[in-house]
């Protein structure tokens, strides 16, 4: 009975969702044998509906990227489950898993790192799809390129390696890079945290019309609340390896239920409005 | 005699702590493109300045031209006087006295700023020994009391820390408590507080102000984001390509921005928080979400 209720009646089933799902670590401190079990993700259940921003926010240490790594399938989970559509995917093969992976990317924070420092731009954009064998040889090129406009990289940049683009365009090749795949889940690790205002928004403009133009799904994992408030249509928040709430963003951030989700809300909210009374002219 | 900057109202008679004067740096050969392109500045003790402006601005350029720490430049013009003492062209050995007694540096990446191999305490500990001799008992009593002072709550534990055992907030403390810890009497932070959370910037910000209240010390707060300066800068100089484009008096600046640059900096700064969203996108987003809250019934029902 219940697996005709529920999400097969949505009108917008989720692309991707996450049950129970458990990730742990065994460390050790340094020069000590004593080893203690790190848990990142306790018990998370989350749902990433079709084209929409779900916004992961938490302080640093909450678990954030771990589940971010778990719905990149990157890294395996303890325990739970990971659904990707119809498919439970957690149970799937090396094999299986691999006709998935294009279907998710990723973009880090740290684009000098994430990219291959010894290709050029258009190097970088070619290399998944020569190896997903998405174009012939003589057509690569041309979809490096047409991807590169696409994210408004000039052509010029083209043969330029990585370092010796500036932060913004490296976040740009990364996009592209991301995109090339026709991914329907695009996860955004801390993305735009370390660009200033100017190409955060430049760069945020860009997600926006990405998100329209291929049905992107987007989960946008951010420490900034203003920039959350910005774009996310549904906001989780993460606390101490827990999802404490989940829900609309105006529900989340206009009702926070979790004292955590207050205590955020209210910091990031008093710089903004300290701001406003700084710009507000006195009549 | 140097030009004085554009706007000279904020200056009382008192000669000002730090004076920059048609500062113009290229690092490319042929000198044809400028970092920085004729910067005049100048801080009066226990001021807080703030600088504003996006990447590749000049921003972080001018943080390290002020103690003499950037790299060799193709071109490196105008004056950078100290207390009346101009810093170009001192010898090594003078600079390094000034350096973290009297000017303090923070970096924006605190995790690259301390040796991985070294504990934070002797590294602090190292900073005070550099400009004072001390017993080595009084040296680390010195490095714990500046710690508390940054506000780590227990001192002694990040004293025998590695920087790769402490978080972000605390390393961007320690970093703080390091430039702090001989009083200096000019604190230039380039991006303190980049990517931390609303949080830890406000006690940032709370630090800075109490230590500039406690010491008078001057503060060169370097940025891109206007919101983190209405916080604290009395004075704002806003940065775009190696100029300065405009400069005031903090509310002057955020009130009636003159330059189109400043008007259009200041509206990128998100106030998506304390902005009411539109009801017909509250109702469509929550008519949704219970769409899928139920996915426990697919996965374990049936």
């Amino acid at each position: 009975m219940a697996a005709e209720t529920g999400i097969r009646h949505a009108p917008q089933p989720a692309l991707m969702r996450v049950i129970g799902l458990n990730k742990t670590y065994v460390q050790r401190r340094p020069f000590s044998r004593k080893e203690f079990v790190l848990g990142a993700c306790k018990d998370v259940t989350l749902e990433l509906p079709r084209r929409r921003v779900t916004a992961l926010v938490g302080e640093s240490g909450s678990g954030k990227s771990s589940l971010a790594t778990c719905l990149a399938l990157l890294q395996q989970p303890d325990s739970g489950e990971i659904w990707f559509e119809e498919d439970q995917v957690s149970a799937w093969t090396a094999e299986q898993l691999a006709s998935l992976r294009p279907k998710i990317q990723m973009v880090f924070q740290d684009s000098a790192g994430a990219l291959n420092p010894r290709f050029s731009a258009a190097q970088i954009i070619e290399e998944p799809l020569e190896i997903q064998r998405r174009a012939s040889k003589p057509e690569l090129r041309l979809r490096a390129l047409a991807l590169m406009e696409e994210v408004g990289l000039s052509a010029d940049c083209s043969k330029r390696l990585p370092l010796t683009l500036s932060g913004g365009q490296r976040q740009r090749l990364a996009i592209a890079r991301a995109i090339a795949l026709k991914p329907e889940l695009l996860i955004l690790d801390e993305s735009l945290s370390s660009l200033d205002l100017v190409i955060q928004s430049e760069i945020l403009r860009l997600l926006v019309d990405l998100q329209s133009r291929h049905n992107l799904t987007y989960l946008l994992i951010s420490h900034d609340l203003s920039l959350v408030g910005e774009i996310a249509d549904f906001v989780a928040v993460m606390h101490a390896g827990r999802i404490v709430e989940h829900g609309p963003r105006e529900k989340v951030f206009g009702a926070p239920r979790h004292g955590c989700t207050r205590e955020l809300l209210a910091f990031a909210r008093s710089l903004e409005s300290d701001f406003q009374a700084a710009t507000e002219v006195q009549a | 005699m140097h030009r004085l900057p554009s706007n000279p109202m904020s200056r009382d008679a008192l000669p000002p702590l730090l004076a920059i004067s048609g500062l113009s740096i290229a690092y490319a050969p042929g000198g044809q493109f400028l970092a920085l392109d004729g910067i005049n500045l100048e801080i009066a003790a226990g001021e807080i300045v703030g600088v504003l402006g996006e990447s590749g601005s000049g921003k972080s350029t001018l943080a390290l031209s002020i103690p003499g720490l950037l790299p060799a430049c193709e071109r490196f013009e105008g004056s950078i006087k100290f207390r009346g003492e101009e810093l170009r062209g001192l010898p090594e050995s003078r600079l390094r006295a000034i350096r973290g007694a009297k000017i303090a540096l923070i970096h924006q990446e605190p995790g690259l700023c301390l040796s991985p191999v070294m504990r934070v305490g002797s590294q602090i500990s190292d900073v005070i020994r550099a400009h004072r001799r001390l017993p080595r008992k009084e040296l680390r009593q010195k490095a714990e009391a500046a710690l508390a002072e940054a506000g780590l709550p227990d001192p002694l534990r990040v004293y025998h820390s590695y920087p790769h055992q402490l978080s972000g907030g605390e390393l961007n403390r320690v970093v703080i408590a390091q430039a702090l810890a001989c009083r200096p009497d000019l604190l230039i932070a380039d991006e303190p507080t980049r990517s931390l959370d609303a949080r830890l910037q406000t006690e940032v910000l709370n630090l800075f102000r109490e230590f500039n209240r406690k010491f008078n010390t001057a503060i060169l707060f370097i940025t891109h984001n206007p919101a983190l300066l209405a916080r604290l800068a009395s004075r704002v100089v806003v940065m775009h390509s190696g100029r300065v484009v405009e400069e005031g008096p903090m509310a002057r600046i955020f009130r009636q921005p003159q330059h189109p640059y400043t008007q259009h900096l200041l509206r990128l700064v998100p106030q998506s928080l304390i902005c009411k969203a539109t009801a017909s996108e509250t109702t469509k987003r929550e008519a949704e979400f219970g769409t899928f809250e139920t996915p426990r019934k697919v996965a374990y029902g049936g």
